[in-house]
């Protein structure tokens, strides 16, 4: 079983959802990334996202692309979030996620890039921009090397999507809780709970949902109101790091409590 | 038979159709020519680029849709553009005869009306109240913003900060015809920042929003419905030259940026095996340099903006700036048809330089009384090599793809600095 598959059987046991955090490799330098990813599993995180800056995000909103400028102002590469990739995992058992775009990878090729994310002990991977229709060879890779592969659904997917979506995809389904890109906001995605349930009946996969989260209250009603099994948090925890004057010690103190708080509204 | 006797009725419902039998067949694996293309989006767009390819269609087998078309296209653009002979041109370079199809003289002063025209009906049938585009140069700004007075669509065009300043005039020519222009000021604030931007408009608002990509660029249906919108350029250069010299032309030329007018020129002659086919490429400051815009000529297999084509980017697949004097060219990306053109060696893919560009645009305006648009002028840049080697007896056809007015004052700093 992977850690993901791990992960969520021992969050269901205990009637508790996943909390997510994303970090931006790099963002501003890898030290701190390091740090923060750390602090994040220490406030309690479930899983963690780890975001390789792509110079055309296209999916994301203006927070995460400062961050991806920040990072590729400041030299990160798809090598060096490997190799983060690889240290941390030395140090925590939870699993982790790297998050992108389809170029860099198509780069590397998707067999090699997905025994690169297995040596490294990374757990699966979410491109952004491959639907399954695109991702056969991907999916075939990702089986190869045990990584699972993280595929969308949106409120607009069809039940015939959500259908073909469940069946490429492994470790968790990332449910899009809005239309549009990433950002924080502050309401309860009125969306989410019809797609969660029609994402349920077609399959018993964990399902993440995210686009828009930032407060433990909106978590909280978002894990009451439906069968969802984690909460994605990027733009909000990257606009409280940005946000927190001093030290970056303290930055990462300001980010890493908030998902503490965060992580507490994912339990009964 | 003369031009104006031209059946254009017919000759736009040939196009449409004849395209949709060869697509069928190029289309063998969904949306790809060879291995380019594809459909790299997120999730939530990939409902709406099946309703839009259904949609689509139904549209093109659909002989409402395309009379309406096709009386638009004449009525309201223009068509069929006079397929000119260039003869001061002609004598200047002392080789073969040169023939101006000319899209410059469409309505809005650029091809980008075709396909403008086109993805407006199919919005009107989808019932999607608002348009949305990117421009580099203004010029499919402009023809969406026309489209969209003309049949009332609300309407927000996404341009580069960079483009807002150096293309001016089309920005207020927008304004008047009643859209929005955002400024994009992310990342290289030129046209590859603005598709970001309108990818990221239509993500949110899709359900009531239609995005009229401009170019045979994006996910599928976009390369190839744009190419069949665009075919009527090439449908009626094709006729015009049998009608008029009984003959087909030896070559085609057409600048690329997406590749749109080229497209349009190219594919009703694709099976004419003795056409060459010429794509001209931004050049930029040279090929050898940095700064250039020739994806074809330099760059590598990538995605971008939903398709596989050639790209530019860096080996960790970051896409790079790119440079060009126009606007319209400065993009990163390319049509994936093209990059598949290439790739059988059915076109060739060559570049010209700002210099060379500039150059070719003062000796239209000198020869021939014709101000070509900077883009367009990349296409005649490649004429003196050409017109050398066809010799006397060849024929070329010149796609004059737009209007230079919109480039007045960037031509005129660009002179008086060097």
């Amino acid at each position: 079983m992977s850690r993901l598959s791990k992960t969520f059987e021992n969050l269901r046991a205990r009637n508790e959802r996943a909390l997510v955090p994303f970090v931006t490799c790099g963002d501003p330098d890898m030290a701190t990334t390091r740090d923060l990813l750390l602090a994040y599993a220490d406030a309690g995180a479930d899983i963690i996202e780890v975001g390789i800056p792509f110079t055309d995000p296209l999916a994301d909103g203006p927070t995460i692309q400062r961050a991806s400028e920040r990072a590729l102002d400041g030299g990160a590469t798809m090598d060096d979030a490997l190799q983060l990739i690889a240290d941390v995992r030395k140090q925590t058992d939870v699993p982790i996620v790297p998050m992108t775009y389809i170029n860099p990878v198509y780069q590397i090729g998707y067999d090699a890039f997905a025994a690169r994310c297995r040596e490294v002990g990374a757990d699966g991977v979410i491109i952004s921009d491959l639907p399954p229709e695109e991702g056969p060879e991907w999916v075939e890779a990702g089986a190869n090397h045990g990584v699972d592969t993280i595929f969308l659904l949106a409120p607009t997917s069809d039940d015939a999507r959500v259908a073909a979506v469940t069946k490429a995809a492994s470790g968790f389904i990332y449910a899009v809780a809005r239309m549009g890109v990433t950002g924080a906001r502050s309401d309860v995605p009125p969306e989410i709970a019809a797609l969660i349930a029609r994402i349920r009946s077609h399959t018993d996969t964990p399902i993440c949902a995210g686009f828009g989260f930032s407060s433990a209250n909106q978590i909280r009603s978002t894990c009451q109101s439906s069968a969802v099994d984690g909460i994605v948090v990027a733009s909000a925890l990257i606009d409280r790091f940005e946000s927190t004057k001093g030290s970056n010690a303290q930055r990462i103190e300001a980010a890493a409590s908030m998902a503490r708080e965060l992580k507490d509204a994912t339990r009964p | 038979m003369t031009q104006s006797t031209l059946n254009n009725a017919a000759a736009v419902n040939g196009a449409v159709t004849d395209q949709a039998v060869d697509a069928q067949m190029e289309e063998s694996a969904r949306g790809h020519f060879g291995v380019f293309g594809g459909q790299f989006v997120p999730e939530t767009l990939m409902v709406a680029l099946r309703e839009l390819e259904d949609e689509y269609e139904r549209a093109r087998h659909d002989e409402a849709f395309r009379e309406e078309l096709a009386g638009l296209l004449r009525d309201f653009a223009g068509r069929p553009t006079p397929l000119y002979f260039a003869e001061r041109l002609t004598k200047y370079f002392g080789g073969a005869r040169i023939y101006l199809k000319r899209e410059d003289l469409l309505h809005t002063g650029a091809h980008k009306i075709n396909n403008a025209l086109g993805q407006a009906l199919l919005a009107r049938r989808m019932k999607k109240p608002r348009l949305i585009a990117e421009t580099g140069a203004g010029q499919h700004g402009v023809a969406t913003a026309t489209v969209a007075a003309r049949f009332g669509f609300e309407c927000d065009v996404y341009m580069g900060e960079e483009d807002t300043r150096r293309q001016a005039l089309n920005v207020f020519r927008m304004r008047l015809l009643g859209a929005r222009v955002i400024p994009v000021s992310s990342g290289s604030k030129t046209l590859k920042d603005a598709t970001n931007e309108a990818m990221r408009d239509w993500v949110t608002n899709v359900r009531h929003t239609h995005y009229i990509i401009g170019s045979v660029v994006g996910p599928h249906p976009f390369p190839q419905m744009v190419r069949d919108f665009h075919a009527v350029t090439g449908q009626e250069a094709r006729e015009q030259s049998l009608q008029m010299l009984d003959r087909l032309p030896d070559a085609c030329v057409a600048c690329i940026g997406g590749g749109s007018n080229a497209m349009g020129i190219f594919h009703p002659f694709i099976e004419d095996k003795s056409v060459r086919l010429i794509g001209v490429e931004a050049a930029g400051d040279g090929l050898d340099t940095p700064n250039h815009a020739a994806p074809l000529s330099r760059g590598s297999k990538g995605v971008l903006h939903g398709s596989l084509s050639y790209i530019m980017q860096d080996r960790a697949g970051q896409i790079l700036p790119t440079h060009s004097i126009s606007a319209g060219l400065d993009y990163p990306g390319v049509g994936p048809e093209h990059a598949h053109l290439k790739d059988i060696g059915r076109a060739e893919y060559v570049a010209v330089t700002d210099a060379q560009a500039l150059e070719a645009l003062q000796l239209l305006c000198k020869q021939e009384g014709i101000l070509p648009a900077l883009e367009s002028s990349h296409a005649l840049a490649y004429l003196p090599q050409l017109t050398k080697e066809l010799g006397p007896s060849g024929v070329i056809v010149v796609n004059l793809s737009g209007r230079g007015d919109k480039d007045v004052n960037t031509v005129q700093s660009a002179l008086e600095s060097s």
